[in-house]
């Protein structure tokens, strides 16, 4: 099947079988291997993209159905030349080990400031709750994403140590 | 030595130094194992046994090899007359070599998942239509789903042993049976913990490539151990050892599952060397849940003898380990740890515990974060409280009783066999670790709420002391080489399972050479760094790890003063080393890729051995609600103190006790593998296997201490990771007992789900106290 | 766990979609959000000879409210509800379930009629459907038809639907704003299905005694449905302590919980018997008007 769609602001078209979900399509045909697969049934949260401004599981979409769609994966929120806010507050406050949950979350918690810059802390363990992370416990990355609300015109982050 | 003085500079090591690896994981420019692509690269699904225990009798791939796009079917027959089997890696002994696995079933199916074929095809998803298409021909087995049937012996997993007991292991000290004797006081309990496992974010994966006219194999995936694996890869595959390399790339976590031997580190590697191209295998979830090691399935029957005044005289008892269908590379730990460790860091003078090592027709046990330690502390604080309770003795008073005390190090715990293991707790103050800890929690405060029931709602609280071992020797190697752009590439054996590894030895190294952490390069775990390594388990990286590259620095040191002090006409001695110059009398001065020798960089390589375990150690508390009604169980708070003896990162290190704590309360009252009697796995999906989310346990605290080093390493570091883990269960069942006491509910059993709570409840009913 | 192989497509009209379906002789089936569908074919538990989508489908997810009451098209999204400002008060029990539905991604894809169709015992709409009286708007090439709620689900993710109908509506009859309402549910984490959920209502005659009694539950039966003998012990009475037992003991006899890895019947039994009573005493707190 022929799919045409916007990734990273740029425009893509690929050929792939009908079967083939976002993920792999994104990951396996196109290079963008930094949305990772931890399930493939819907509930780790790993695959997490941002179609057309909604943070969904990639590996629950059919790549067919992202035509004509614009997606964002995680190596879509930064430039090259620097991590962004939220990026930043996230190896400020050791939000991730592995690594390997942490793209889905990154764009989740960016579709959700985006849209809700002033979530509170019960929000945001709400959709986080969405995200299945094995290394961390979570409690860093609260407070990662509470302190970039600043930065998507939220409350400002509150003077804050390591935590250490 | 040279390399101690070298710590005093301390720029990096005890900073909380935002982690390297970050970089490139918050862009998403990690690079896993299913990242890699190659030329050429054909996609391998494993055909798994569907059925627990059978006679395997025929593999019929004519219907799968006709589909388009599959390359070729890998079966027993194709590999050998009589297909190898993996070795272990622990504690390896004669009598247990019946038990290991084959590396493809052969005559036999054991567990659900083994594996019985291999597709290769052009992609996974026909290589699994090619699998839907294969016909299994299996004469079925009575399975044998627990140690209690397994102990019958009425069906037999490995016929020629005549039993489905494999091996006892002991843990022994003083007399135990001369200590019951005259016991004023004995309690007696079984307790069980459920089958779980590490569950890590990214499921296995190896792509491996085969150079027929160079005779060398490549694969990547390794994690942990690349070098026992490359060793026994090359002598199952018949290839000599310098013809096969285990490429490290990023892995997901480890938990002490990942990077073992397993079937398919062989199968994987067999089908490109057969079909000659490069084949890459992804673990699926399903699959992952099926076979990736099983761990913690253990149920005991154990005693305990005191005074009564609460002075611990004995402990006794046996154990049941549910090992699974085989013994793998590492199965042999936990049913000895939960023997060995059972009396934690309390001082018991006898004891005399058996741990029976069952076959059952499951997937086969490894490691997981603490093996058999998670268990032996549930156990053991689960009777010191019922013990404390009967003695009308305050639970916090009964542990300072019988803490072991700083005086008495290094304290002598019990002997496991076989093999004999000897094993001391090197330093620590426990009842300082507990006192922090109770202060930090409010203790005083919050006890009065103890089993009170307030708005709907039961209180209960626990505490309990432990240890976590570390540093497993016996040695691990580091090499450092002096580049012509002033850097440093530092090569060691350990390996990265997201750890911090990179950040944490480039700390050490940085500070150990004098430099900016930005001119270090840190490369880990592929085989091809070095010429042998050891790897990352038992929480040593840090202290093997940082010690030989501590000693690699030193090394590297002496040698760039030689060629200096040579080059100057100068002693060594009158050679300062800075900031990557060499400086000697009369303002001489030469970059250090300046004192090249015949072409070659500076370089040198060290070994640190290591006999001896590190014991970080420490206290936790929880506080937890009830509700009675709906069984539900709120944590409150949960608070870890660890003394790790030397901090080199509080960041990372915080965050493995965190993490690790949270992965505990999982085990505690989420996480179970759930066989039927037919020996199929109902949790199949992560919708069935829990795992905790952000909402379940957001009150976890933890603080890390530094204040008894440990004496057998020159960071004074001790293995940190496992500690949080370790007290969960225990604490979470201790904290539920209490708040559930007027009910006269008494849990025995891992996970405590609300639904086993609820009829813990409906049991005690007419038991229960006013 | 790839997917099975399987034709696409994606017609523009619901007419074109139908006679796909029709065509398919039983062999295709629907996809819209996927959320249910696709954990199934990843699975490979399900192996349909042609996916139809209707992600080009129009008019399929309008929120409408009228004296009928409430038409939600079925390819409305959870967060299309959500984000519904006059939800809440058209219809504050339908609201109140939608947080507990799964999680936030799934939430911007998953939609009404998906869940419907895929008839999960533990799903919060189905169980809301059932308790409020909904009826289902189903179309097909032969054209359209109304199922009640009540006779839509059939068992564990069994329902009326012929396999060539597809579900274009759900309706659901006009709120009272004086009414008492509650929702609760317990599932083993956030966004899991329930262990045990409830839905239910009450009307107050003229003297403050409870009328047109709905008490729905999910998760602790086969499929949604009523309890009818516990409706019995509430309706006609005003609600107090004596009556909230009577009502959690009749709910309680009446129930034939399953049982699974996550909970025995008889925990399901007495949750859904501990929800009712916290709910009664909430809703029994609500202001009078």
């Amino acid at each position: 099947m022929q799919i045409t769609f916007e990734v990273n602001g740029t425009r893509a078209e690929v050929e792939v079988p009908a079967r083939t979900t976002l993920a792999d399509c994104l990951r396996h045909h196109m290079g963008l291997t930094g949305t990772h697969v931890g399930c493939e049934h819907g509930v780790c949260g790993a695959c997490t993209v941002i179609l057309d401004g909604d943070a969904v599981r990639s590996c629950l979409t059919l790549a067919v159905q992202a035509d004509g769609t614009k997606v964002t994966t995680v190596e879509g929120l930064s430039s090259d030349a620097s991590l962004t806010p939220l990026q930043m507050a996230f190896r400020k406050h050791h939000a991730l080990q592995c690594g390997f949950c942490t793209p889905g979350i990154l764009t989740t918690m960016h579709a959700l400031l985006s849209q809700e810059p002033n979530a509170d802390e019960e929000r945001i363990r709400d959709v986080l709750s969405g995200n299945l992370c094995r290394c961390t416990g979570y409690i860093p990355i609260v407070k990662a994403v509470l302190e970039a609300r600043a930065a998507y015109g939220g409350p400002a982050a509150m003077e804050n140590a390591h935590g250490v | 030595m040279a390399s101690d003085q070298l710590l005093l500079r301390n720029a990096y090591v005890g900073s909380p130094v935002e982690r390297i690896e970050d970089l490139r994981f918050l862009r998403g420019r990690g690079k896993y194992v299913d990242d890699l692509s190659m030329e050429g690269l054909l996609h391998a699904v494993v055909l798994r046994s569907p059925v627990a225990h059978g006679r395997l009798r025929k593999v019929d791939t004519a219907a799968a090899r006709r589909i388009p796009g599959v390359h070729g079917i890998i079966t027993a027959a194709d590999i050998a007359k009589v297909v190898p089997n993996i070795p272990l890696r622990l504690w390896p002994l004669p009598q247990l070599e019946p038990f290991e696995q084959p590396v493809i079933a052969q005559t036999k199916v054991r567990y659900v998942g083994e594996p019985v074929a291999v597709v290769v095809a052009d992609s996974a998803a026909i290589a699994e239509d090619a699998c839907d298409a294969i016909e299994l021909d299996i004469e079925t087995l009575e399975p044998v789903t627990s140690c209690d049937v397994a102990a019958t012996g009425k069906s037999l997993l490995h016929e020629s042993h005549g039993s489905n007991l494999s091996i006892t292991y002991t843990a022994r000290k003083g007399d135990a049976e001369a200590a019951f004797e005259d016991a004023p006081y004995v309690r007696r309990e079984r307790f069980s913990v459920q089958r779980h496992m590490a569950l890590t974010m990214e499921t296995r994966g190896l792509l491996a490539a085969w150079d027929a006219e160079k005779g060398k194999l490549v694969v990547s995936g390794a994690a942990k151990v690349p070098f026992f694996v490359r060793r026994t890869l090359a002598r199952l595959i018949g290839l000599p050892e310098d013809a096969v390399d285990l490429i490290e790339n990023d892995v997901g976590g480890g938990f002490g599952a990942r990077g073992e031997f397993f079937p398919e580190d062989f199968l994987i590697p067999f089908a490109a060397k057969f079909l000659s191209r490069p084949v890459k295998w992804i673990e699926d979830r399903r699959e992952n849940l099926l076979t990736m090691s099983h761990a913690r399935e253990m149920d005991c029957d154990i005693e305990v003898a005191c005074r009564r005044d609460g002075t611990l005289l004995g402990l006794r008892g046996r154990i049941n380990v549910d090992v699974g269908a085989y013994f793998r590379t590492n199965g042999t730990v936990s049913p000895r740890n939960v023997a060995q460790f059972m009396s934690g860091p309390y001082r018991i003078p006898d004891i005399h515990l058996d741990s029976f090592a069952m076959m059952t027709n499951k997937a086969p046990i490894g490691t997981y974060r603490g093996p058999g330690r998670f268990e032996a502390s549930f156990f053991i604080e689960r009777l010191l409280d019922m013990a404390a309770h009967d003695l009308a003795i305050d639970p916090v008073e009964f542990r300072r009783k019988n803490l072991v005390t700083k005086e008495e190090m290094p304290y002598p715990i019990a002997t496991a066999s076989p093999p004999e293991k000897v094993e001391e707790y090197d330093s620590g103050d426990h009842h300082l670790t507990l006192s922090r800890c109770l202060e930090a929690f409010g203790w005083l405060d919050k006890s009065r709420l103890q089993g009170r029931l307030v708005d709907g709602k039961y209180h209960g609280l626990a505490v309990a002391s432990f240890t976590e071992g570390g540093a497993a020797g016996p040695r691990e190697n580091a090499k450092a080489v002096v580049e012509a752009d002033g850097s440093v590439s530092v090569y060691v054996g350990s390996a990265a399972v997201g750890q911090g590894l990179e950040t944490i030895l480039s700390q050490i190294a940085a500070d150990a050479l004098e430099l900016p952490m930005e001119r270090i390069r840190l490369f880990h775990g592929s085989t091809t760094y070095l010429k042998d390594g050891y790897g990352s388990y038992h929480s040593r990286s840090t202290v093997m790890g940082g010690s030989a590259i501590l000693l690699a620095a030193g090394a590297l040191r002496d040698k760039l003063k030689a060629a200096a002090a040579a080059r100057f006409g100068c002693a060594a001695d009158d050679v300062k080393l800075a900031d990557g110059k060499a400086t000697g009398p009369a303002g001489k001065s030469a970059a250090w890729s300046e004192l090249a020798s015949n072409g070659t960089p500076p370089s040198a390589e060290a070994t640190f051995s290591n006999h001896k375990h590190t014991y970080a150690y420490g206290a936790g508390a929880a506080h937890v609600t009830v509700d009675p009604k709906t069984c539900e169980v709120r944590l409150l708070d949960f608070l870890i103190v660890e003394d790790v003896g030397r901090i080199v990162n509080p960041l990372t290190v915080h965050g493995q006790v965190v993490g690790s704590a949270v992965q505990g309360l999982g085990g505690a009252l989420l996480e179970h593998l759930v066989y039927d009697d037919s020996g199929q796995i109902l949790t199949g999906t992560l919708a069935d296997y829990l795992i905790p989310s952000a909402t379940d346990f957001p009150n976890v605290r933890a603080i890390v201490l530094q204040e008894h080093p440990s004496p057998h390493n020159p960071l004074g570091a001790k293995g940190a990771g496992e500690g949080g883990i370790i007290p969960a269960g225990a604490l979470m069942a201790n904290a539920i007992a209490a708040a559930l006491r007027s009910l006269g509910v008494e849990p025995r059993d891992l996970p405590l789900t609300p639904s086993r709570l609820w009829a813990l409840i409906e049991e005690a009913r007419p038991k229960a106290t006013g | 766990m790839k997917l099975p192989s399987f034709d696409y497509a994606s017609p523009r009209t619901l007419a074109e979609a139908a006679a796909l379906l029709a065509a398919s002789d039983g062999g295709g089936k629907l996809i819209a959000g996927g959320q249910s569908l696709m954990p199934l074919l990843a699975l490979r538990l399900a192996s349909p000879s042609v996916l139809v989508d209707l992600r080009h489908v129009r008019d399929m997810n309008r929120i409408e409210a009228t004296a009928d009451g409430l038409r939600i098209g079925a390819k409305t999204r959870w967060r299309d509800i959500e984000g519904d400002p006059a939800l809440p008060a058209a219809h504050p029990l339908l609201a109140a379930a939608i947080p507990h539905v799964a999680h936030y991604q799934i939430r911007n894809r998953g939609t009404v009629g998906g869940s419907l169709a895929h008839a999960d015992p533990a799903a919060e709409l189905p169980g809301l459907a059932v308790a409020c009286d909904g009826e289902l708007e189903v179309f097909s090439a032969r054209g359209t038809r109304r199922i009640a709620a009540a006779d839509f689900f059939l068992g564990p993710l069994t329902t009326a639907l012929e396999p060539d109908e597809i579900i274009v509506a759900l309706r659901l009859p006009p709120w009272q704003s004086t009414r008492r309402w509650g929702f609760d549910e317990v599932a083993r984490r956030r966004g899991d299905f329930a262990v045990s959920g409830i839905a239910m209502f009450h009307d107050l005659d003229g003297v403050g005694r409870a009328t047109n009694v709905h008490i729905g539950v999910f998760g602790a039966s086969s499929q949604p449905c009523r309890l009818r003998t516990a409706e019995a012990a509430l309706d006609g009475q005003v609600v107090d302590a004596a009556v909230i037992d009577r009502v959690v003991g009749a709910a309680r006899a009446e129930l034939d919980p399953p049982e699974d890895i996550h909970a025995s019947a008889g925990y399901r039994r007495a949750l859904t018997g501990a929800l009712i009573e916290r709910t009664l005493k909430r809703m029994a707190g609500q202001p009078e008007h």
